[in-house]
């Protein structure tokens, strides 16, 4: 199953670097595909049933444009620090606890935090992450995760849980 | 149209990569200097990728441009944590504005830099 999976997705991947449907491109792929499929197919995913859910795609495909625009935003705010003449930062790492389980969720859930605003996840350990926050609001644990944590969650449960 | 909108984005883009390299030499120490860095560098450069995906449509470059950009999109983050992780437990100090250091408390070393007269 695992490795089917792998298989299906690095085809998709070879078809679309090479972007035609010629048999001879098309074998050549599936010959490729296979072979990474036997030999890496096993670090793959490892609960690969959850590939088939349909509800999983659907939020994903919604967190999509949610992500895009907190990213934007992001950008918007590291770009005016920038550019104002004080250098408005309050720099600091805290530490924030998350309610998710999975491995695959939590490594979403630390890049995600990477890629918004003014935050970096420096640490994971267990349960805990540690932020690099470059406005620093709240010290507090429960306060600060609310705050970074809390609204990638929401969305993250759905996908991965 | 679909080529204006693309060259827009593009020109956003590179303003975007602009102000990340800008914000890698104002900030103050290699934290800040990352939040910089990734944030802008991705979105400008993914910025660029999507314009030139616009510009050319689904052809085989476009295509390409768009693998591009969510493969950045993935491997940004992780190399920023990694990069500044392996700072900190390296030892390399923040700046003296740091507000707070809970990795370092529970750690039992702090890494901000003090004033020597403090």
């Amino acid at each position: 199953m695992r490795k089917f999976l792998y298989f299906f997705f690095s085809l998709i991947l070879y078809l679309l670097l090479v972007w035609t449907l010629d048999y001879q491109e098309v074998l050549a792929g599936i010959v490729a595909s296979l072979l990474t499929a036997v030999l890496f197919g096993g670090y793959f995913s490892y609960e690969p049933n959850k590939f088939l859910q349909i509800h999983r795609w659907f939020w994903l495909l919604l967190y999509i444009p949610f992500f895009i625009w907190e990213c934007f935003k992001a950008n918007l705010d590291v770009a005016l620090r920038v550019l104002h003449p004080e250098r408005p930062i309050n720099p600091g790492i805290v530490k924030i606890r998350t309610t998710l389980r999975s491995e695959i969720g939590r490594t979403f859930l630390a890049n995600s935090i990477t890629l918004t605003p003014g935050t970096m996840s420096v640490e994971i350990e267990d349960d805990n992450l540690y932020i690099h926050w470059i406005d620093v609001r709240a010290t507090d644990l429960a306060k600060a995760s609310l705050m970074i944590a809390r609204p990638f969650e929401r969305f993250l449960q759905k996908i991965f849980e | 149209m679909i080529e204006t909108i693309g060259w827009i984005i593009i020109v956003i883009g590179v303003l975007f990569d602009l102000l990340g390299s800008l914000g890698l030499v104002r900030f103050p120490d290699l934290y800040n200097r990352m939040q910089a860095a990734t944030k802008c560098v991705t979105l400008g450069t993914c910025g660029i990728m999507v314009g030139i995906f616009l510009i050319t449509g689904f052809s085989s470059m476009g295509i390409k441009a768009l693998i591009c950009a969510l493969f950045i999109l993935f491997t940004m983050p992780v190399a920023a944590h990694a990069l500044s992780r392996s700072s900190l437990i390296f030892g390399v100090k923040m700046w003296k504005g740091t507000v707070i250091d809970k990795l370092g408390e529970d750690k039992g070393r702090e890494q901000i830099e003090r004033d020597e007269k403090a």
